[in-house]
C-alpha cells in the first residue's frame, strides 16, 4: 500500500489549535434499510458498533459507524481493511436492495486539537458546536464546501471533506486557527 | 475655540497620549479618545466639505449618526475612505485625510457651488443636465464624477484579514446601555444563553454621561457592578465593539465586531462578522437626538445636545468657551449644567416651548443662566465656525430680537428611537404624539417562525426615556423575577414638536436650514419637492437625496418627513418613514468576503496528480472548480504548438490525459436499468454486464443536458460517467427523481467522482503500454471496444474502460485516488520508450473534433437537442418513455428547418471564429442580416493541417457541399463548405485495432 497518499501528506499547522491532515482513512458508503436486521448484523461485524440513530456517530476503537442521512452509514475502518470490509457488507447485505461503495480516496481527514480546537469550527461552520452532544457528527459546510465533523477526543475534532478540496480545507483551518484571533477570551 | 478641558474626561487616560495626523498636520490625543473628540480636543472644529455645495463641516454628533465628520483613514493597504471619526477609535500614528475638497479643506473651489446654490435645487440632475443631449457625456457627467463623490476609493491591496464567526444564543441583546444590562442580567440569571453586545468599546450608554443614580448608586458604579456579575455567567457572552448590522428571518442576526481597527497591523482579524442565530432579539438600541432647523445649523459648531455633554464628560473637551443652548425638550438642560459643571459658560438657553418651569430648566436658571421662553434661532452667524445666533420668537417670522455672540450652539429637537433592527424583518411603528417620535408598535412586531415576536424593543429605543421606567420595561422584557433595579432622575416636562425654527421662517432662511448636511438637502428641498407632485416619502428621498447618505438621515429624517408632511398638509403617520435596511451603519467589504481571499478565495479542486501538472508546464483552464491542464507547455514553447505536439503524439504514438475529473455515479438496485432507461434517451437496460454505452441525458423540455458512458458492473448495478461539470449537478438530478417522483422505485446512487483518478492511454501504442505494465490482457480479442476489465495492472488495483474520445485505440483506466499520482508515473516511466505524452484538454477538444463528437457546451447551450445534434441512433424508439420524449414530440422540435449539426470546411483552409453567425439573405424586423446558423466548435487540425469546424446550420444535412458565408467583422467574409462532421477516421479503424 506504499503507493497510496493522503491528498495533503499530513501536513500540520500549529495556531492557537493545532490542524492536520490525519492520513488515509478507509471509509464506506452503505445504502439501504438501516432499521433491517441485516444491516444491524452486517454493522456489527463491520465496525463492532450498532447502527448509528440520527446524527449519531458509533465509535469502537479505530472503526465507527456514522450516520448520514435515513438510509445512508458512513462506515469507518483503517485503511488497508476497506476492501474486506466492502466485500464483508455486500455479502451481509447480500439478498436486500443496498448499496456499498468503497470511498477510501475520495476523501480527506483532518483533526483539530487543542483547548480551543470549537472556535476553529465555530469560524467556518455554521454548527453550534458548543451543544454537540458527544456521539454527535455533523454534516455541514466549512465555509464553501461540504464537510462533517464530530468530537473524536478530549480536546480534538475530526474533520472529513472531499479530497479534492483538501488543499482548500486546511487552507481554511490554518487561517482561522492563527494565533491571535481567538475568537474568546482565555 | 474647542479645546481639551484641564479636567475631567472619563474615558480618556491622560497619561497615555497618542499623536496622528489630520491632513499632515501632527495632533495629539489621549488613550480612549475617539478621532472626534481628539480633533475636537486639538480644535479642529471644522473637518470636510459637504457633498454638494461644499460648505465647510463640523463634527455634530458623538456617535452612529454623525453625518460630517468622515475621514479618509490609513495608508497604502489600510486605507480606507468615508470613516466616521465619532465611532473610530484614536490610536497611536492615525493618518486621517479630510475629504471632499480640492486643493484643500480650508479653499476649496468647489465652495462655489455655494453661491449658486439657487441653480442646485432638489433633483437638479434631472433638470439641469438634460438638454443638448451629447453635453451630458462630453461635459456635464466629466464634471459631475470630478466634483462629486466623498472619499478616494482605495487603490491597494487591502493588508488586512476578516473572517465569519457563527453563534447561537437563546437570546441576543443589541446595546449595553443601561437598558440591555438590565435585560441581561434578568435573563442571565435564569441560566439562559444570552449575548449583549455593545457597538461602542464602552457599557453604559447615555445613563453614565447624564448623572442617573441606580438603585443608590452612581450609574458608573452600577454599570460596572453589573458586568463584573455578567461575566462570572457562564452563559452569558459579552462583546463590546459589536454592532448588530441587521436582522433577518429566523432570528438571524448579522453583528459587525471591529476587532482590531483601534490596533491595526497586530496579526488578529481586523473585522470579524458573526453570523448568529437567536431564539429572541431584544433591542436597546437607545435613541439619537434630532437637530432643530434653523438657518445656518450647518455651521461648524453647532452641535447635538447630547453630543457636546457626551465631549465634555467623557473625553474632557469643550465646545468652545460659549455655548448657547437651543432646545424644544428638558433633556437639553442636561448640557447646560454639564458646561456649568466644567466651569464653562452658557450665554443662554432658548427653548421654543411657552414656559419652561420643570425640574431642569430651574436647575439651569438657579446657576444664574438666562432661560428665553418661547424663543428660537433665526439664524447662527459665522462661517468656518460660529461666531454667535441671532435670537428670535420661535411663533414669528425670524426678526432678530437680539445678538448673542458664542462660539458653539448645543441644539436638541427631542429624539428619535432607535428602531432599525426592530425594522428591518417588519416590524411596524406608530406615531407618539406626545414625544413627536416614531416608535416600535408592540402589537405588530417582526414575528418568528412560530408566530410570535421575534424582536423586542426596550428603553429608549422603545420611546421609553426616563431612566427609571427604562430599568422596570428591560428587567420585564427579559423575564426578570424579583424587583427590577430602581433608578432616580429629573423629572422632565413635556417637550414641543419643533419642525422648522422660526416657525413662520421665509424663503431664505429656509434655504439655509439644513435637513441632510451631509447630503446638502435642506427644508427648501423637501418643500420643492412636494410643491413639484412628490407625495410618498421614498419618493421624495430619492428626488432630493435625504437620507441618502452614509448615515442614512439617522440624526435628521424625521425632521424631512415632518416638513414633508407640512408642505402636503397631511399628519406625519400619514407620510410615515422610509425604509429601514440594513446594514445599520456601514460594514466594510472585508467583513462580508470574510476569509474569502488568495488561496481560500473559493474552493480550487485538484486532481490527485495536479501537482505533477503544475510542475510540469500546466497552462491551465478551469472546469468548474477544477483546474484542469489545457496544455503542458515546455520551455520556450507556445501554447499553439504545446497543443498540435501533443496531438501529433496521441496520433503517432501515445498520450496520457488526466481525466479523473469526470463524474462517476454509481446506481444501484432492482429498478436501477428501468431507472437509466428514464434518464438517458437510449436503453441501458439492455446493456450486458461487462460492457459500455454512450448515452444521452436530456432535461424534461428535450434539450441535451449531459452525456457520457454508462457501465454496467453488475447485474444490478450500473456506472454513470457524467461531464466534468455536471457531476455533482446530475447525482442531484437523479436523487430529485428518486425523492420526489419515483419514490417507490428501488434505486439507490452514489458519487464516487473523487474515488477515482482515472487516465484515458490512447495512441497506437497504448495497448503496448499497458502491456509492458502487465497484469491484464488488454489485447483485441481478450477485451474488445466498448467493454471494460477489472484487475491488476502493473501492480495497481485498476478498472478499465475500452472507450475512445479521440478516435484512437485508447483505454481509460481507473485505480484508486490515493494511488492515481504513483499510477501517472508508472505509466510515464513505462512510455518513456513510446514518447508517451501527457495531453491537455484542448488536444483532447480538437482530437473528439476532428472524430465529430459533439462536446456538452459546446454543441449544446441549452437550446440544442439530441436530434438537431444527428444523434438520432442514441434515441431509443422502442421505450414508451424518457426525460424530454414528449418534448422532442413538440412541433417546433420536429420543425425541418431547425438549424443541425454539420461540418465546415473552410474554402481557404483558415480557422472560422468561434461563435461566428452564418448569414442568409434578407434582413430582420431589427434591420439586422438574417441568418442561418452558428460556429459551435472550430479549431486548427493538426492532423490535417487545416481549419475544421462544426456548427449548427438550418436543414444543414441536406445542403451537404453547399458553401455558406460567414461574416467575421471588418467587412471580412469566411466562405465554408458544409460537409461530414466526421472528419477524421470515419470508418473508426483506428479505434477498433
Amino acid at each position: 500500500m506504499s503507493k497510496a497518499v493522503s491528498a495533503l501528506g499530513g501536513v500540520s499547522h500549529k495556531g492557537f489549535a493545532t490542524v492536520a491532515e490525519a492520513g488515509l482513512r478507509g471509509m464506506i458508503t452503505v445504502r439501504g434499510d438501516l432499521a433491517s436486521a441485516a444491516m444491524k448484523k452486517a454493522v456489527k461485524a463491520a465496525t463492532g458498533t450498532a447502527v448509528p440513530a440520527q446524527r449519531r456517530i458509533e465509535i469502537s476503537g479505530d472503526r465507527a459507524a456514522a450516520w448520514m442521512s435515513p438510509d445512508e452509514l458512513l462506515i469507518l475502518v483503517p485503511y488497508e481493511a476497506a476492501q474486506a470490509t466492502v466485500a464483508a457488507l455486500e455479502q451481509a447485505l447480500a439478498g436486500s436492495h443496498h448499496l456499498v461503495a468503497d470511498v477510501s480516496d475520495a476523501r480527506a481527514v483532518f483533526t483539530i486539537g487543542g483547548a480551543r480546537a470549537e472556535e476553529v469550527l465555530m469560524k467556518l461552520c455554521p454548527v453550534d458546536v458548543a451543544t454537540l452532544a458527544p456521539g454527535e457528527i455533523r454534516r455541514t459546510r466549512a465555509a464553501q464546501v461540504a464537510a462533517a465533523f464530530w468530537k473524536s477526543g478530549e480536546e480534538e475534532f475530526t474533520l472529513v471533506s472531499f479530497r479534492s478540496v483538501a488543499g482548500y480545507v486546511m487552507g481554511l483551518l490554518e487561517t482561522a486557527s492563527r494565533a491571535g484571533s481567538e475568537l474568546f477570551l482565555a | 475655540m474647542s479645546t481639551r478641558l484641564q479636567k475631567g474626561g472619563r474615558l480618556i487616560d491622560r497619561s497615555k497620549p497618542l499623536s496622528f495626523t489630520f491632513n499632515g498636520r501632527r495632533m495629539q490625543g489621549y488613550a480612549g479618545d475617539t478621532l472626534a473628540s481628539a480633533l475636537l480636543g486639538a480644535d479642529q472644529m471644522m473637518v470636510g466639505r459637504s457633498f454638494k455645495y461644499h460648505r465647510p463641516r463640523g463634527i455634530i454628533a458623538s456617535g452612529a449618526e454623525e453625518p460630517n465628520a468622515l475621514v479618509g483613514l490609513g495608508e497604502g493597504g489600510r486605507f480606507e475612505p468615508n470613516q466616521r471619526t465619532t465611532t473610530t477609535e484614536l490610536f497611536d500614528g492615525a493618518v486621517t485625510q479630510s475629504q471632499n475638497h480640492w486643493p484643500s479643506l480650508e479653499f476649496d473651489v468647489g465652495a462655489i457651488n455655494d453661491r449658486f446654490y439657487r441653480f442646485l435645487p432638489a433633483g437638479f440632475y434631472y433638470k439641469t443636465f438634460m438638454f443638448p443631449r451629447f453635453a451630458w457625456k462630453h461635459v456635464f457627467e466629466p464634471i459631475v464624477r470630478q466634483s462629486a463623490g466623498l472619499g478616494k476609493v482605495p487603490t491597494d491591496r487591502d493588508e488586512d484579514r476578516y473572517e465569519y464567526a457563527y453563534g447561537f444564543a437563546d437570546l441576543v441583546i443589541v446595546g449595553g446601555g443601561i437598558a440591555g444590562i438590565a435585560a441581561a442580567l434578568a435573563a442571565g440569571r435564569q441560566g439562559r444563553r444570552v449575548w449583549l453586545i455593545e457597538q461602542t468599546a464602552h457599557w453604559g450608554g447615555r445613563a453614565v454621561v447624564d448623572g442617573v443614580q441606580i438603585d443608590g448608586q452612581d450609574a458608573a458604579d452600577w454599570v460596572r457592578d453589573s458586568l463584573q456579575a455578567l461575566e462570572s455567567m457562564e452563559n452569558v457572552t459579552l462583546r463590546t465593539r459589536t454592532m448588530a448590522s441587521g436582522l433577518y428571518d429566523h432570528g438571524y442576526l448579522l453583528a459587525y465586531e471591529r476587532v482590531a481597527d483601534h490596533t491595526p497591523g497586530d496579526g488578529r482579524p481586523r473585522h470579524r462578522l458573526w453570523r448568529l442565530r437567536a431564539g429572541h432579539v431584544i433591542t436597546a438600541t437607545g435613541a439619537i437626538e434630532r437637530s432643530l432647523s434653523f438657518a445656518g445649523n450647518d455651521i461648524p459648531g453647532v452641535m447635538l445636545a447630547s453630543a457636546v455633554r457626551d465631549y465634555v464628560v467623557n473625553w474632557g473637551v469643550s465646545p468652545g468657551d460659549r455655548t448657547v443652548i437651543v432646545t424644544n425638550n428638558d433633556d437639553a438642560y442636561r448640557t447646560a449644567l454639564a458646561l456649568l459643571d466644567a466651569g464653562l459658560v452658557v450665554p443662554a438657553v432658548i427653548d421654543a416651548r411657552p414656559s419652561a418651569k420643570g425640574e431642569l430648566p430651574e436647575a439651569v436658571r438657579a446657576r444664574g443662566v438666562r432661560v428665553l421662553e418661547g424663543k428660537g434661532i433665526a439664524k447662527v452667524k459665522g462661517g468656518k465656525r460660529v461666531t454667535g445666533v441671532s435670537v428670535c420668537i420661535q411663533a414669528g417670522e425670524g426678526a432678530e430680537l437680539e445678538s448673542i455672540a458664542c462660539d458653539a450652539v448645543a441644539m436638541s429637537g427631542g429624539w428619535s428611537p432607535v428602531v432599525h433592527l426592530w425594522s428591518h424583518c417588519g416590524g411596524k411603528l406608530l406615531w407618539d404624539e406626545a414625544q413627536a417620535m416614531f416608535r416600535p408598535d408592540p402589537a405588530r412586531p417582526a414575528t418568528g417562525a412560530d408566530g410570535a415576536a421575534m424582536v423586542t424593543a426596550v428603553g429608549a429605543a422603545n420611546g421609553v426615556l426616563t431612566a427609571h421606567d427604562i430599568l422596570a420595561e428591560a428587567h420585564a422584557a427579559a423575564g426578570g423575577k424579583g424587583a427590577a433595579p430602581g433608578a432616580v432622575s429629573a423629572a422632565e416636562a413635556p417637550m414641543m414638536p419643533v419642525w422648522v425654527m422660526p416657525q413662520g421662517a421665509g424663503p431664505k432662511l429656509r434655504m439655509k436650514m439644513w435637513l441632510d448636511p451631509q447630503n446638502d438637502v435642506k427644508v427648501s428641498d423637501v418643500q420643492l419637492a412636494a410643491r413639484e407632485g412628490y407625495e410618498s416619502v421614498e419618493h421624495t428621498k430619492r428626488y432630493t437625496t435625504l437620507g441618502m447618505a452614509t448615515d442614512q438621515g439617522k440624526m435628521s429624517n424625521i425632521n424631512g418627513l415632518a416638513v414633508l408632511s407640512d408642505a402636503l398638509n397631511r399628519p406625519i403617520p400619514a407620510t410615515g418613514t422610509t425604509t429601514f435596511r440594513p446594514p445599520y451603519t456601514p460594514i466594510s467589504m472585508g467583513a462580508i468576503a470574510g476569509e474569502a481571499r488568495g488561496e481560500i478565495f473559493q474552493p480550487l479542486r485538484r486532481t490527485p496528480m495536479h501537482d505533477w501538472h503544475e510542475t510540469h508546464g500546466a497552462h491551465w483552464e478551469p472546469v468548474g472548480q477544477w483546474r484542469r491542464a489545457y496544455t503542458y507547455l515546455r520551455s520556450g514553447e507556445g501554447v499553439h504548438d504545446a497543443v498540435n505536439r501533443e496531438i501529433r503524439a496521441v496520433r503517432n504514438s501515445v498520450g496520457l490525459l488526466d481525466a479523473s475529473t469526470l463524474g462517476k455515479l454509481i446506481v444501484k438496485g432492482p429498478d436501477a436499468g428501468r431507472f437509466l432507461d428514464m434518464l438517458y434517451t437510449n436503453m441501458m437496460s439492455t446493456l450486458p454486464v461487462g460492457k459500455c454505452r454512450y448515452g444521452l441525458m436530456c432535461t424534461e423540455n428535450g434539450f441535451l443536458t449531459d452525456d457520457g458512458v454508462v457501465v454496467r458492473l453488475s447485474e444490478d448495478t450500473w456506472l454513470c460517467h457524467t461531464t466534468t461539470g455536471g457531476a455533482e449537478r446530475i447525482h442531484g438530478w437523479m436523487e430529485d427523481w428518486l425523492q420526489c417522483e419515483w419514490w417507490d422505485w428501488k434505486v439507490y446512487t452514489a458519487n464516487v467522482t473523487e474515488e477515482y483518478a482515472q487516465i484515458a492511454v490512447a495512441g497506437p501504442n497504448a495497448r503496448k503500454l499497458l502491456e509492458k505494465l502487465g497484469g491484464m490482457d488488454v489485447s483485441k480479442d481478450a477485451f474488445p471496444f466498448m467493454e471494460w476489465r477489472e484487475g491488476t495492472l502493473g501492480g495497481f488495483r485498476a478498472r478499465i474502460y475500452r472507450i475512445s474520445f479521440s478516435g484512437e485505440l485508447s483505454y481509460e483506466v481507473a485505480v484508486p485516488a490515493s494511488e492515481g499520482r504513483a499510477f501517472w508515473d508508472a505509466l510515464l516511466a513505462a512510455g518513456e520508450e513510446f514518447g508517451v505524452t501527457p495531453y491537455g484538454t484542448e488536444a483532447m477538444h480538437i482530437m473528439r473534433a476532428e472524430k465529430g463528437f459533439i462536446m456538452i457546451g459546446d454543441e449544446t447551450d441549452g437550446t440544442v437537442i439530441p436530434q438537431d445534434l444527428n444523434l438520432g441512433w442514441a434515441i431509443s424508439k422502442k421505450k414508451d418513455d424518457y426525460l424530454g420524449k414528449r418534448a422532442q414530440e413538440r412541433s417546433h422540435m420536429v420543425d425541418p428547418d431547425r438549424w443541425k449539426l454539420v461540418g465546415l470546411e473552410t474554402v481557404d483552409g483558415s480557422v472560422i471564429p468561434d461563435g461566428a453567425y452564418a448569414a442568409a439573405e434578407g434582413v430582420n424586423a431589427n434591420g439586422q442580416r438574417n441568418v442561418q446558423g452558428r460556429v459551435t466548435s472550430t479549431y486548427f487540425s493538426p492532423t490535417l493541417g487545416k481549419g475544421i469546424a462544426m456548427g449548427l446550420v438550418r436543414r444543414g444535412p441536406d445542403r451537404m457541399g453547399e458553401v455558406i458565408e460567414f461574416p467575421v467583422g471588418g467587412g471580412r467574409v469566411v466562405k465554408a463548405r458544409i460537409v461530414d462532421p466526421v472528419f477524421f477516421d470515419k470508418e473508426g479503424g483506428k479505434q477498433n485495432v
